[in-house]
């Protein structure tokens, strides 16, 4: 069976770590990171890498659009 | 760290981007606030213009409001608008650009406030134009005060009892109204929340500016919105606030979808 991954790059500096992204995430992989960014935000980051399906939900409510979204599919 | 790193590489290849940012929009970092609505719209009008392939066709006009600065945002050719007075120029601009899509953006302190004459003779002469409204039922950019927009009881800056219709009025729906005019086309209102609402809003929006093509007449679109800024809350509260508050009164959907009435089904006394 082909299973879809996926793996999310925020843009840690554009981050300003509102949360919308890990509460719109269906498979709580992202996550608040304890550490801030040069504005002083805790940016997103993933938390659960393997959990990923790549869903772009993150990146569709994220206000700043600083999350890229990649998908493959492996047999 | 090192071992996830490395599966990970094998995805995170130009080849497999799903999402990334929209090429339309600059790489200046937004000014709003954390969580604010804007900045999802802003991505959703630049996907929009992306995917019609009309960066170099479209004029926006910018509001007074937070997202006075939209024009630093969004790369496509822009004016900057008095107060309330967007859709006066939208309509200068479609009237001598009348091939290019026009789109107004405004706040509800613009739009509903200071320019409600702008807007309803805008939309009643059916100016071939787009005009995105985001209600978030405050004025926003100057502290949080009171809206036309703001709901019965709200606290707000200068609503700190709530907002209590003896006394301010009823929260006005505009969109309603301006769904009666003739000269609209399309009249919608959505929100952007949740991944489902935003594919729906991106939908309505593209709607509007294929109408515009189509030269059908005013297209309105009425985002719901938040403010956790100005309504003191995180912007996750601030969504479930909206939701449980706001969807009530300002309910989701179509309210008009056809086309503006042709003159010749009106009577004319000059036959």
């Amino acid at each position: 069976m082909a299973k879809i991954k996926g793996a999310v790059v925020v843009d840690s500096e554009e981050c300003k770590g509102c949360n919308l992204c890990v509460v719109a995430c269906p498979t709580q992989t992202l996550s608040l990171n304890r550490n801030v960014n040069g504005k002083g935000y805790n940016f997103s980051y993933m938390e659960n890498p393997d959990s990923c399906i790549g869903c772009s939900n993150c990146s569709l409510v994220c206000p700043d659009s600083c999350i890229t979204v990649y998908r493959v599919k492996t047999a | 760290m090192a071992e996830i790193t490395e599966a990970l590489k094998n995805i995170i290849k130009p080849e497999n981007i799903v999402s990334q940012k929209s090429s339309v929009l600059t790489n200046q970092t937004m000014h709003y606030c954390p969580g604010c609505s804007h900045g999802v719209i802003h991505k959703i009008i630049a996907e929009v213009i992306n995917e019609m392939e009309i960066q170099e066709d479209t004029i926006g006009v910018a509001p007074v409001g937070c997202s006075v600065f939209a024009y630093n945002y969004i790369d496509i050719d822009w004016q900057e608008a008095a107060h309330g007075r967007a859709p006066a120029l939208g309509t200068a601009i479609n009237r001598l650009n009348p091939d290019k899509f026009v789109f107004t953006y405004q706040g509800d302190g613009d739009l509903a406030a200071i320019g409600t004459a702008e807007t309803l003779h805008a939309v009643n002469r059916g100016e071939n134009m787009v005009m995105v409204f985001v209600n978030n039922g405050i004025y926003g950019m100057t502290g949080g005060q009171m809206a036309p927009t703001t709901m019965q009881g709200q606290v707000t800056a200068t609503t700190p009892y709530g907002r209590n219709i003896d006394l301010h009025g009823y929260p006005l729906k505009i969109t309603e109204m301006l769904a009666q005019l003739p000269g609209a086309c399309y009249v919608t209102r959505q929100s952007v929340e949740t991944p489902a609402a935003v594919r729906k809003t991106k939908k309505a929006i593209r709607k509007a500016f294929e109408n515009t093509k189509k030269k059908q007449g005013t297209s309105f679109v009425e985002v719901v919105s938040t403010c956790n800024s100005g309504w003191k809350m995180s912007p996750e509260a601030s969504n479930n606030w909206m939701r449980d508050n706001m969807f009530p009164f300002y309910p989701i959907g179509d309210i008009k979808d056809g086309e503006k009435v042709n003159a010749n089904d009106l009577p004319n006394v000059g036959k």
